[in-house]
C-alpha cells in the first residue's frame, strides 16, 4: 500500500533508501493490526497527530475533574461522597497515564502543562459548562462518561501501544464512573418532587454538549480519514454518535425521565437514529473559550500549578541535595 | 507561565500477584526515588492491582535499538521445535 | 457498549495487561458491614466511637478540598487516597455510634448541629496552604497511628476492627507527611519559612488531643486514655522536625473544648457547606 506521509517542508523529495524502509515497517505494523511502539520509527505527521489527541483527552480528564470536586463538599450522603471522591481521583490517575503516553512520543509533561495552562491546548468543550446542582453529578457520569466511552472503548486497539494500553486501563475504570452516574440519576428519579425536576433539568442541559462530545459531522471532519488510516481512531464521529444515542435513548427509560429531544426516533428504513440538529454554532464559541467556565477552568489550573510552585521546586531542591550527598 | 519542573520521568512496573513477573504499567513524574515508588501506589495500585512495585528512572533505562532487530533477535527465527505447536503426531494425547 | 461486550474486548489483549489491572476487592470490613452485622454498642462506647467518627469526618472534609487544586498531579491522587481512607474511618465510627441511637452515618454527619460535634479543633482548622496541611498531617496522623495501634487491642471487637484496617492506612498517611515534612523542611528557604509559619499557626491546638475527657473515662480495656500517647508522639514528631530542620515552636495552647462540643470559628462554615445540601431535602434519599 502506497505510503500517505505527505511531504514535509526541509525533507528531501526522494525519500532515502532507510526512510522507505522504516515507511515499509511502519505501513506493515499499520495494516496487520499489530502496534507501533515509543522506539520504533513513525511518521512525523502521526506523532504529531497522536501527541495532540492524546494529550487532548489528558488534559479533559484534568479539567474534567473540575465540575465534579465542586460537588464533593456538599454531597448529600457520605457514601456518595466517597464514590465521587474515588470519581475525581480516577480522573487524575487517567490525566497521569495519558500524559505519560504522551511522552513517549517525545514531548515532555512540562511542556504539554504549558500548552494547556497558555490556552494552546483544547480539551473536551463539555467541561467549560458549570455543574449547577447535585444532579449534575448523574448526568456527567451517564451522559459525558458514557459518551467518552462509547469513545474510548475502540481506541483500546488504537496502533500506537502507550495509547492502547492507557485506554485499557482507563476504560475498566470508566464503566464505574457511568454506573454511579445513573445511579444518581435512577435514586433521584424515585424521590421527591423536587429530586425528579432536579434530574429532569440536569438530562435537559448536558443532553445535547454531549452528543457534540463525538465532534463535527463527518462531512465535516477532515482529519478523521488520515486517523482511521493510521488506525488512532477506528469508528467515525457519526458512527460513534448513533451508537451513543441508541443506547441513552433505552437507558432514559428506565430513569422515567425524557430526552429533551422532540425529533429523536430510529428511522427503520435507513436503521438510524434521528436526532434534533445539533447546535454546532454554540460548539464553535466554546472551543473558542467563551464558553460559560472556559476562563474560571483554566483559572483553576493555573492557581493550582502557581501556588505549588514552591512545593515543587522544594521537592527537587531536596532531591539535588540528596544526590550532591550520596556523591560526596 | 512555562516553569522547568525538575521532577524526572520514572517508569513503573507492577507484579499483581506472586508467581507472576512485573509489568510495565506506565510512568509519572516524581522529584526523588522514595516519593516514586509512593506515587506508583498511588496510581497503579488503587484497585488492590499489586503485590510489587518497581520504578526506574527513565533515563537508566537501556532499551534494545529497533533498528537492529533483524540482527539481535534473528537467532529464535527459525527455531520452530522451540514450541509445542510444532509437533503435530501428539495433538489430542492426553495430559500432553 | 454493553459492559459483556467491553470486558470481551479488553479480555483479548491477554493477561499481561489484564493481570496489570486485575480488581480484587479483598475482604476488609466496610461501614455497609458494620450497619448490618454489627451490634449496637453501649452508651459509652458509641459517645467514644463518635468522637473519633468526628475526628475523621472533618478531617477528611479539609482534605477533599484539595483534589484539583494539589501542587502536582500526582500529589491530587496521594492527597485524594488520604481523604478516602479517612473518610471510611468516619464512616465506620460513625456507622458503629449510631447503632446505639438507631441513627445511620449521614443522620449523624448531617442532621447534627456544630454544638453536638466531638471533634477536635485541630481537624476544623483551614487547609492553608500546602506546608499548613503537610504539618496538620504530621501532628494528627502520627497521633491517629499511635492510637489505633492500641485501639486494634481493644475489648470491643468492633472497635478493635475498624481500628486495625485504620492503621494500616494511617501509617501510610504518616509517610506521607514525614516525607513532605522532610523535603519542604529542608528543600529551599522559602520552603522552611512556609513550614516554620505553618507549626507557628497548628501547635496551639496540640495539647487538647491528648487531654482525657468524660468521654474517655470507664472504658478501661475499650478505648485508649488520650493522655497516653502524648510521650510517644513527642517523641516520633521531635525526631521528624529534627531531621527535617525544623523546631517546634514556642506558642500557648488554645483553650480548646472540641470533645465537649464548643468549636473554633471554623466549623460553623466547614459544617454549613458540608450540610446544605441535605438540609434542603429533609427525608429524602440519595
Amino acid at each position: 500500500m502506497a505510503s500517505t506521509t505527505p511531504q514535509e517542508p526541509g525533507l528531501s523529495a526522494v525519500p532515502s533508501y532507510e526512510e522507505e524502509q522504516s515507511q515499509a515497517r511502519f505501513d506493515a505494523l499499520i495494516n496487520q493490526d499489530s502496534r507501533v511502539e515509543p522506539r520504533d520509527w513513525m511518521p512525523e505527521p502521526y506523532r504529531k497527530t497522536l501527541t495532540r489527541q492524546v494529550s487532548q483527552h489528558a488534559h479533559s480528564e484534568i479539567i474534567g475533574m473540575q465540575p465534579e470536586a465542586n460537588w464533593i463538599s456538599r454531597a448529600p450522603s457520605l457514601k456518595r461522597k466517597s464514590i465521587l471522591m474515588a470519581k475525581v481521583q480516577d480522573e487524575a490517575g487517567h490525566g497521569l497515564y495519558l500524559y505519560s503516553a504522551a511522552e513517549t512520543l517525545g514531548t515532555s509533561r512540562d511542556e504539554l502543562n504549558d500548552q494547556l495552562l497558555t490556552g494552546r491546548a483544547k480539551y473536551s468543550s463539555i467541561f467549560n459548562y458549570p455543574a449547577r446542582s447535585w444532579a449534575d453529578m448523574g448526568a456527567i457520569g451517564w451522559l459525558v462518561d458514557g459518551a467518552a466511552i462509547a469513545n474510548q472503548v475502540p481506541l483500546c486497539r488504537a496502533s500506537y501501544g502507550p495509547y492502547g494500553r492507557a485506554m485499557v486501563r482507563i476504560c475498566k475504570e470508566e464503566s464505574f464512573h457511568q454506573r454511579q452516574g445513573f445511579e444518581i440519576l435512577l435514586a433521584l428519579s424515585r424521590g421527591t418532587a423536587a429530586q425528579k425536576k432536579m434530574a429532569q433539568d440536569a438530562i435537559n442541559r448536558f443532553y445535547e454538549p454531549s452528543l457534540m462530545m463525538f465532534g463535527p459531522p463527518d462531512d465535516q471532519s477532515p482529519n478523521s480519514q488520515q486517523s482511521m488510516a493510521w488506525k488512532i481512531k477506528r469508528f467515525s464521529n457519526d458512527e460513534l454518535r448513533q451508537r451513543f444515542v441508541g443506547m441513552i435513548a433505552e437507558q432514559v427509560k428506565v430513569l422515567g425521565m425524557t430526552l429533551p429531544d422532540p425529533e429523536l426516533r430510529f428511522d427503520e428504513e435507513k436503521k438510524q437514529w434521528i436526532h434534533k440538529d445539533l447546535n454546532w454554532d454554540e460548539f464553535m464559541e466554546v472551543i473558542k473559550g467563551n464558553g460559560p467556565v472556559n476562563s474560571q477552568r483554566l483559572e483553576r489550573r493555573r492557581e493550582a500549578h502557581r501556588e505549588g510552585a514552591w512545593v515543587r521546586e522544594a521537592a527537587s531542591a531536596y532531591a539535588a541535595k540528596q544526590a550532591q550527598s550520596e556523591v560526596a | 507561565m512555562s516553569q522547568q519542573n525538575n521532577w524526572p520521568l520514572w517508569e513503573v512496573f507492577v507484579r499483581s500477584s506472586r508467581g507472576l513477573s512485573h509489568v510495565h504499567a506506565g510512568s509519572l513524574h516524581a522529584p526523588d526515588a522514595q516519593m516514586a515508588v509512593r506515587n506508583a501506589r498511588d496510581l497503579y495500585t488503587r484497585r488492590n492491582e499489586g503485590v510489587s512495585l518497581w520504578v526506574v528512572k527513565s533515563t537508566d533505562i537501556i532499551s534494545s535499538d529497533p533498528d537492529e532487530k533483524d540482527s539481535f533477535f534473528e537467532s529464535p527465527q527459525g527455531k520452530d521445535y522451540r514450541h509445542a505447536t510444532y509437533y503435530k503426531a501428539s495433538e489430542g494425547v492426553k495430559h500432553l | 457498549m454493553k459492559h459483556d461486550e467491553l470486558d470481551a474486548a479488553l479480555d483479548s489483549f491477554g493477561d499481561a495487561l489484564a493481570s496489570a489491572t486485575r480488581v480484587t476487592p479483598g475482604n476488609a470490613l466496610r461501614p455497609e458491614d458494620i450497619a448490618v452485622d454489627g451490634i449496637a454498642p453501649g452508651e459509652d462506647v458509641a459517645q467514644y466511637a463518635l468522637t473519633l467518627g468526628d475526628d475523621a469526618l472533618i478531617l477528611a472534609q479539609r482534605l477533599a478540598n484539595w483534589i484539583s487544586r494539589a501542587p502536582e498531579l500526582e500529589e491530587d491522587v496521594a492527597l485524594g487516597n488520604i481523604a478516602l481512607d479517612v473518610l471510611g474511618h468516619a464512616r465506620s465510627f460513625l456507622t458503629y455510634a449510631g447503632l446505639a441511637w438507631d441513627k445511620t452515618e449521614d443522620d449523624l454527619a448531617y442532621w447534627r448541629e456544630e454544638e453536638e460535634f466531638t471533634s477536635l479543633w485541630i481537624v476544623e482548622q483551614p487547609n492553608g496552604h500546602f506546608g499548613v496541611t503537610i504539618v496538620r498531617q504530621l501532628i494528627v496522623s502520627i497521633f491517629q497511628h499511635l492510637l489505633y495501634q492500641k485501639l486494634a487491642t481493644s475489648q470491643d471487637e468492633t472497635l478493635a476492627a475498624i481500628a486495625a484496617k485504620a492503621v494500616k492506612e494511617v501509617d501510610y498517611h504518616r509517610d506521607h507527611a514525614i516525607q513532605w515534612t522532610i523535603r519542604l523542611g529542608q528543600g529551599t528557604k522559602e520552603s522552611a519559612e512556609k513550614m516554620r509559619h505553618a507549626l507557628e499557626i497548628l501547635w496551639p491546638y496540640v495539647d487538647e488531643m491528648f487531654r482525657d475527657e468524660a468521654v474517655h473515662q470507664n472504658l478501661e480495656s475499650i478505648a485508649v486514655l488520650p493522655s497516653t500517647l502524648r510521650e510517644a508522639w513527642q517523641e516520633e514528631i521531635s525526631a521528624v522536625l529534627a531531621e527535617a530542620g525544623l523546631e517546634i515552636p514556642a506558642t500557648g495552647q488554645a483553650m480548646a473544648y472540641g470533645r465537649r462540643g464548643e468549636h473554633s470559628e471554623h466549623l460553623g462554615y466547614l459544617l454549613a457547606e458540608m450540610q446544605v445540601l441535605a438540609r434542603k431535602h429533609p427525608g429524602a434519599s440519595w
